[in-house]
């Protein structure tokens, strides 16, 4: 068992679970978005990983070029980037709101008065 | 790869500590960019720039916007940290003992780097005439995908429209 040939998965599992981490724990809407960001990052650090073949250059064909990362990993990223910032925007346009709504963009006193009314 | 990856760890820890949203958020600003600089390492150009682009470029401002429009303090939670923390050590734990099946770093013969994706770099020049074959696929192979990738961006646009739109209107009076 080769240890340095995890590493790169442990990294990532320690970014998911810091992204995890702040989602749950935190009680700033902000701070969780970017927790929210930052877990989905490290998704597609798994994917990209899965897909790099070792001595293998970019997908871009070029003559005298064999070896050649897998590009199907690159296409699903590109696809989950562009949905994450759409749900980021929504998030942040939600933010906005529920701040004009309670003043507040922290999750205990939004609770508290909810509880209240 | 690695220490750049130690980096990125490094990052997201210290933005778990902070309590300041604006400095929590030009640092995951620096988090994307990093890691569009990992992208490129693994061989995804056409990831890393979308990542520099939208990553650290747009996703920053909207929360930036965002901050700048409600209030950019954080009081520290009351919520005790001890639940959350072990939910995630042993979710951590349990990914971890995941990992021994996975292939290795790098393998041409693992599971993901068969079948399709190599079909895909032996017939797109023949098929699309595209060298590059991230494009080819996106654009041709899976156009699906990206219509429905559009078909979300164009929902997002309509909720964020249909939530901020309104605020606008003064005749309203549950708006603010």
């Amino acid at each position: 068992m080769n240890i340095l040939a995890h590493a790169p998965y442990w990294i990532i599992i320690v970014l998911m679970m810091s992204g995890f981490y702040m989602l749950i724990a935190h009680g700033n809407l902000v701070l969780k978005v970017i927790g929210l960001n930052i877990f989905q990052t490290s998704v597609f650090f798994l994917y990209l990983l899965l897909g790099k073949v070792e001595g293998g250059t970019a997908p871009i064909l070029d003559a005298g070029i064999t070896t050649y990362s897998n590009p199907l990993p690159h296409v699903l990223i590109l696809t989950a980037i562009v949905v994450g910032i759409a749900t980021t925007a929504l998030a942040a346009a939600l933010i906005i709101r529920i701040h004009g709504a309670y003043g507040s963009i922290e999750e205990d006193e939004i609770h508290r008065q909810d509880a209240s009314l | 790869m690695l220490v750049l990856m130690g980096f990125l760890a490094a990052i997201a820890l210290a933005i778990l500590r902070l309590r300041d949203g604006i400095t929590a958020v030009m640092l995951s600003g620096i988090y994307s960019l990093l890691s569009a600089g990992v992208f490129v390492l693994m061989d995804a150009v056409d990831v890393a720039f979308t990542e520099a682009a939208v990553g650290a470029g747009i996703s920053t401002v909207l929360l930036l916007a965002t901050l700048h429009r409600t209030n950019r303090l954080t009081r520290p939670s009351r919520h005790r940290a001890a639940v959350p923390l072990i939910v995630v050590l042993m979710t951590g734990a349990a990914l971890v003992y995941g990992t021994w099946d996975m292939p290795r770093y790098g393998d041409a013969g693992s599971p993901p780097n068969q079948h399709v994706g190599l079909r895909y770099l032996e017939e797109s020049p023949k098929t699309t005439g595209i060298p590059n074959v991230v494009t080819a696929v996106l654009a041709s192979y899976r156009g699906y995908d990206t219509l429905g990738e559009a078909t979300v961006v164009l929902t997002a646009a309509v909720g964020v429209l249909a939530l901020l739109g309104a605020r606008r209107r003064k005749d309203d009076p549950h708006d603010r």
